[in-house]
């Protein structure tokens, strides 16, 4: 008989929608069904069904072809390499459990890597706008259940977070929003017409790259001054009536993404989105959040700032302290300045997203992919290791994108002898203290080492 | 645990709850417990000339969970300040780095408190939705045994109940709260004032109506000491009152603080109390604005030595740059409106908010100095020092190492004037606050009752934690001090209590010499109450959840096992 | 042959996104991201057949796509490529020293390249750094 699983959550964007079924064989090693879950959540459950899956980690030979070899060999190379490299970078963390990024961080400490995530090339404008200016947010729910204006400045949730507007933002009927759309009113601001602009009441279509100036009217206007009869491509009169919009609701809710950070300006933009934030709590109330891509990208911005104080971009290889400098530590700087020897790519892609020249300064170097995936990283590795599918066949603790934590499920039995992040990462650290004749060290939550050792390791 | 059997010899032991203050002797330790006695093969440590006490228990500390992560977040220069106590010996030896000033990272936090001797701290505050993130970080906290307080005082739940009087029902949701976030206690931050937040809008004063929930901070507050005491938790209700940090708020302090007069408690863990109010200098201003702004800690003790159901502690301001974070989300707001700092601020659905603004306490800004003032006045106005706990609400008024700090300003005048004497308006100061005035010195042994046999007692911990007497834990704190000879420069009273000679933590050494030498087992304590099956209850809180007022599904709630690897469970069966 | 500047952006669409989470060696993935979106006047301008392969050069970089109609409308001016292997030939690297690279707000010159074929991600990628051992893939 198939099993239903119920409060599922779904892997993918930072939604992290946790309200999925999905019906499994009875064996518990096939989805047969997702419900719930849109097009891209429903797609990657299915692929962990791909027969194709990789169950051995793959070395790249001399003549370039790709070979398996056993767990053992393929940890003793990551714990070899790793400690050899004056300076590795260890990036990624979209997609994983918080305990792998925990176990991540004990390798990186030994070996004195830098530790990125994710967030250096997506949120780390917002992290800069943070440092300097704060973050007055709250979760889903409170918008769900309070807001009658929503603006999404530069993000486009019908296609990045394909069921944020139904389950937290435009559409669903919250506490006290029991009308649901009918009484919200919606702004968009966004260079294109896109699908979100067209749910939008008011879709500001400004020029693009021109973000700055337009939140600097906004904020101008709302303190009662002139402004010029058009700001970035928008007619005064239609800045003077979204700021009065924003101004008269009972609870105004901004959501923002790659639109603000990814264009000129970066981290200057989000940080004038929080001034605007905050000049707006003069009048009503109003809180602001980033759209996180992945489904816990917010992850290793909580397990890292609890462990080493920073959120990405950190340098552990002085030894003493944790440092970070974004623009200096960021990988892609890094990698465009040759300041690293090896590269571990852990749960995301930088083959693929990565601007392709970063990839070739650091392909310079030993390149290590660790992922459940053929990715395109994978496929210029020099060692693939594969893994077990957080939220698929590895539950784990998951920070939604207002860093809201969901204990996730896994709904399948792992693929026989794959391991999850998190032992694959405990196993090489071990491996690195046996080669530099250290002891490990475990904190309460490893004290045990409570998993199947002789599943992981051929 | 250990096993092993350990001795330490020869120290001035100070221990209240036997009566104990500086009598030569030996404590035995065995098999992880305090003993009458060992045998011959047990490990000796030589504390001849030296202070041993029990381990320390803070009772109110935020250093676990999402608040204080997102302080850790948007303070990188936090770090950057940490040099100076960042220790290369511990790196050194194999532990893990060390980060942060006001907001350590999980790490420095247990070894810091491990080096001045502390074997249990309770975060002072977690969000339900959010405790699986509070115990992430609990569980990565080495050595110290910790706990967690849930928030209730502007929970959606405990609002309809009170408002209709349901104090069983109340009882049932907090029952079952506690169970699926391990919490300990229950808090109470700003009742009803956190909740009018999420509108933007607060709750000042008792009497003042939550929006929509209509009942006031009086009533929450009533309803659940209520509930606390028909539960028999071991900790009373721990209160953060409503108008934290306004000049002439000490009336609202102490009508919060009447609502407590003539409740008995009702428990079976040797718990007195019945209110436990929090970092008490915050509430004891006078004046009308910040020019008249004054100290009335006088007044506010007058009242709190008479009542002897309530227990406090201090939250000392310390003069650092440091990080306020509170669940009182509006005080925060207006807080940054003050100083003009960056803010941080994130409203939880249905549960509670936080916010968090760095906070520069200046001794030339008169008012950062007369709430130093403040805070020192109401240990040194203390009747009874079992009742009076030392805190510094940290890292708000200022970080937990500051403890030592603290206890050298209650231990000596000479260090007090010091203080008063760099103080650019210092003659304003003294206007403005008593300390001048007291010539009051505390010993150790009551320092001992303010920060071990004090708060154990109050959190209903007698019998585990503060004490050296047989049966309790293993936990024992061996300070650089010849009791019989104290030092007269009062600053080496403050360095022999940041670095302890040894610190010995459920039987293992865990740190000699104020260097850590163990990361030891530390414990996530909770309490399991047991009660019959409330329908009403189950059925509002599924609802809540099926009509997805909560935004993640119900089977998510809870907090899994694993997430709190040791476990010290605090059960109670509560009757029908 | 009419070369154009437009100012380039790559976002998610869902597409991509669909079509990533079925493996990027999968044809959806080439069909959903190998496209760049551009309004119906520019293509006029530069003489571009919808549907028609096209070159695309940056200040680092060139890749083939194809020219289609855009399917969320771009203002005159305004080119989409959707965020991928064939967006990040062209992504210029620069940072402003934040770590994040100009992924949108970046000029190219576009021009008609109807002969040219479209290279795979794998192609694209595995070519960059030296491992394009040829075939379909």
């Amino acid at each position: 008989m198939p099993i239903l699983k119920k409060g599922v959550g779904c892997p993918y964007c930072g939604s992290s929608c946790d309200d999925l079924e999905v019906l499994v064989s009875d064996d518990e090693t096939k989805v047969l069904e997702v419900h719930n879950a849109c097009i891209i959540g429903t797609n990657l459950f299915h692929h962990a069904n791909d027969p194709t899956r990789p169950k051995l980690p793959r070395k790249r030979q001399p003549d370039g072809t790709m070979k398996e070899i056993p767990y053992e060999e393929a940890i003793d190379y990551m714990a070899k390499t790793m400690l050899a490299a004056k300076k590795p970078l260890v990036y990624g963390f979209g997609s994983t459990n918080c305990e792998g990024m925990s176990a991540v961080a004990r390798i990186a400490e030994k070996a004195g890597a830098v530790l990125d995530n994710c967030a250096t090339i997506c949120h780390g404008p917002s992290f800069l706008a943070i440092f300097d200016n704060g973050y007055p947010s709250c979760t889903l729910g409170e918008a769900k259940n309070r807001a009658d204006v929503v603006v999404f400045w530069g993000c486009n949730p019908m296609h990045a977070h394909p069921r944020h507007t139904s389950r937290y933002s435009i559409f669903p009927r919250g506490y006290f929003t029991q009308k649901g759309a009918m009484q919200r009113t919606v702004l968009s601001i966004d260079p294109r017409e896109t699908d979100t602009a067209k749910l939008a009441d008011i879709h500001l279509m400004l020029d693009q790259g021109h973000d700055y100036e337009l939140f600097d009217a906004f904020r101008t206007v709302l303190r009662g001054f002139d402004i010029p009869e058009v700001v970035a491509g928008i007619k005064k009169e239609t800045i003077k009536k979204s700021v009065e919009i924003m101004k008269n609701a009972r609870f105004c809710m901004i959501f923002f993404g790659m639109g603000c950070t990814h264009t000129d300006g970066r981290n200057h933009n989000i940080d004038h989105a929080i001034s605007l934030t905050r000049d707006l709590n003069e009048h009503t109330k109003c809180s602001i959040m980033a759209m996180r891509g992945h489904y816990n990208i917010a992850g290793p911005g909580q397990v890292w700032a609890w462990q080493f104080g920073f959120p990405y971009c950190i340098d552990l290889s002085k030894g003493t302290h944790a440092h970070m400098n974004p623009g200096e530590t960021s990988s892609v700087d890094l990698a465009m300045r040759d300041e690293v020897d090896c590269f571990v790519n852990v749960g995301a892609d930088a083959g693929a997203h990565f601007p392709i020249q970063p990839v070739q300064h650091l392909k310079k170097h030993p390149f290590i992919t660790i992922d459940p995936n053929f990715n395109m990283a994978s496929e210029i590795s020099d060692l693939h290791i594969p893994v077990r599918i957080a939220g698929v066949d590895e539950p784990g603790v998951v920070y939604r994108m207002d860093n809201v934590p969901i204990q996730f499920k896994a709904v399948l039995k792992g693929l026989p002898g794959v391991p999850s992040d998190e032992e694959l990462f405990n196993l090489v650290y071990e491996r690195m203290c046996e080669l530099t004749q250290t002891k490990p060290i475990w904190l309460a939550a490893k004290e045990d080492r409570r998993y199947p050792e002789s599943e992981a390791v051929n | 645990m250990t096993s092993g059997e350990i001795i330490v010899k020869g120290g001035f032991i100070i221990d209240p709850t036997r009566k104990i203050d500086g009598d030569v002797g030996d404590v035995a330790i065995k098999d992880g417990k305090i003993v009458d006695k060992v045998s011959s093969s047990a490990k000796v440590i030589d504390a001849k000339g030296k202070v041993v006490m029990a381990g320390g228990v803070d009772v109110h500390s935020h250093v676990a969970g999402p608040k204080v992560n997102a302080g850790r977040l948007m303070r990188p220069e936090d770090k950057l300040r940490a040099g100076a106590c960042m220790s290369a010996m511990a790196q050194k030896n194999g532990y893990r780095m060390e980060s942060g000033f006001s907001i350590p990272s999980v790490f420095k936090t247990g070894y810091d408190y491990a080096r001045m001797g502390y074997s249990f701290v309770m975060e002072a505050a977690m969000p339900p939705l959010l405790a699986p993130h509070t115990h992430e970080e609990i569980h990565d906290t080495p050595i110290i045994d910790e706990a967690a307080l849930p928030v209730f005082g502007n929970n959606w739940f405990v609002m309809e109940y009170l408002k209709k009087g349901e104090v069983e029902n109340t009882a049932a949701y907090i029952a079952w709260l506690l169970k699926v976030t391990k919490g300990y206690g229950i808090k109470v931050v700003n009742p009803g004032g956190t909740a009018a937040w999420a509108w933007g809008l607060n709750c000042l004063s008792l009497n003042d109506q939550v929006p929509y929930f209509e009942i006031t901070p009086g009533e929450i507050i009533k309803g659940l000491m209520e509930a606390n005491e028909f539960l028999g938790l071991p900790h009373s209700i721990h209160v953060h009152q409503n108008n934290l940090g306004n000049p002439g708020n000490y009336p609202d302090t102490l009508e919060s603080l009447k609502i407590a007069e003539g409740v008995k408690a009702k428990n079976k863990f040797g718990r007195e109390t019945v209110l436990h109010s929090t970092h008490l200098q915050f509430h004891s201003y006078g004046g009308e604005g910040w020019k008249d702004f004054c100290s009335k800690s006088k007044e506010v003790m007058d009242y709190v030595n008479k009542q002897k159901n309530l227990t406090f502690d201090l939250g000392c301001v310390t003069l650092d740059e440091t990080t306020t974070m509170t669940a009182d989300g509006p005080f925060e707001h207006h807080l940054h409106g003050l100083n003009h700092l960056k803010w941080t601020n994130v409203d939880v659905e249905l549960e509670t908010a936080a916010g968090i603004v760095p906070y520069i306490y200046d001794k030339d800004v008169l008012p950062n100095a007369i709430q130093w003032a403040t805070g020192l006045e109401l240990a040194l106005f203390a009747k009874d020092m079992d009742r009076a706990f030392i805190t510094t609400d940290h890292p708000n008024a200022g970080p937990f190492t500051r403890y030592p700090r603290v206890i050298k300003w209650l231990m000596s005048k000479k260090a007090r004037e010091a203080v008063l004497a760099t103080m650019k308006n210092s003659d304003k100061v003294i206007n403005a606050t008593y300390i001048h005035g007291i010539d009051r010195e505390l010993t150790l042994y009551e320092i001992a009752q303010m920060t071990r046999s004090g708060p154990a007692q109050c959190l209903g911990l007698a019998k585990t934690y503060g004490s050296l007497a047989p049966g309790n834990n293993g936990d024992v704190s061996v300070f650089d001090l010849n009791y019989k000879n104290m030092p007269s420069d009062p600053e080496k009273i403050e360095t022999a209590l940041l670095r302890a000679a040894y610190f010995i933590k459920d039987g293992e050494v865990v740190v000699k010499d104020g260097e850590v030498a163990s990361h030891g087992h530390k414990k996530t304590v909770w309490v399991k109450v047991k009660m019959p099956e409330n329908a009403q209850v189950t059925r509002d809180v599924s609802q809540a959840f099926h009509k997805g007022t909560y935004t993640v599904d119900i089977s998510n709630y809870p907090v899994r096992e694993y997430l709190a690897p040791h476990q010290s469970i605090i059960d109670i069966n509560v009757e029908a | 042959m009419a070369k154009i500047q437009l100012n380039m952006i790559t976002q998610r669409s869902i597409e991509e996104g669909a079509a990533m989470e079925q493996g990027k060696t999968n044809p959806n993935y080439f069909i959903a991201c190998s496209i760049c979106e551009m309004n119906p006047e520019d293509m006029k301008r530069a003489g571009i057949m919808k549907n028609t392969n096209i070159r695309i050069t940056s200040e680092c970089g060139t890749v083939i796509v194809k020219a289609i109609e855009p399917t969320q409308y771009c203002p005159p001016g305004l080119a989409h490529i959707r965020q991928g292997v064939w967006a990040n030939q062209v992504v210029p690297p620069r940072t402003q020293s934040t770590g994040t690279p100009q992924y949108s707000g970046f000029p190219v010159t576009i021009e008609p390249a109807p002969e040219e074929k479209l290279k795979t991600a794998l192609n694209l990628v595995q070519g960059a750094v030296g491992l394009w051992k040829g075939g379909n893939s």
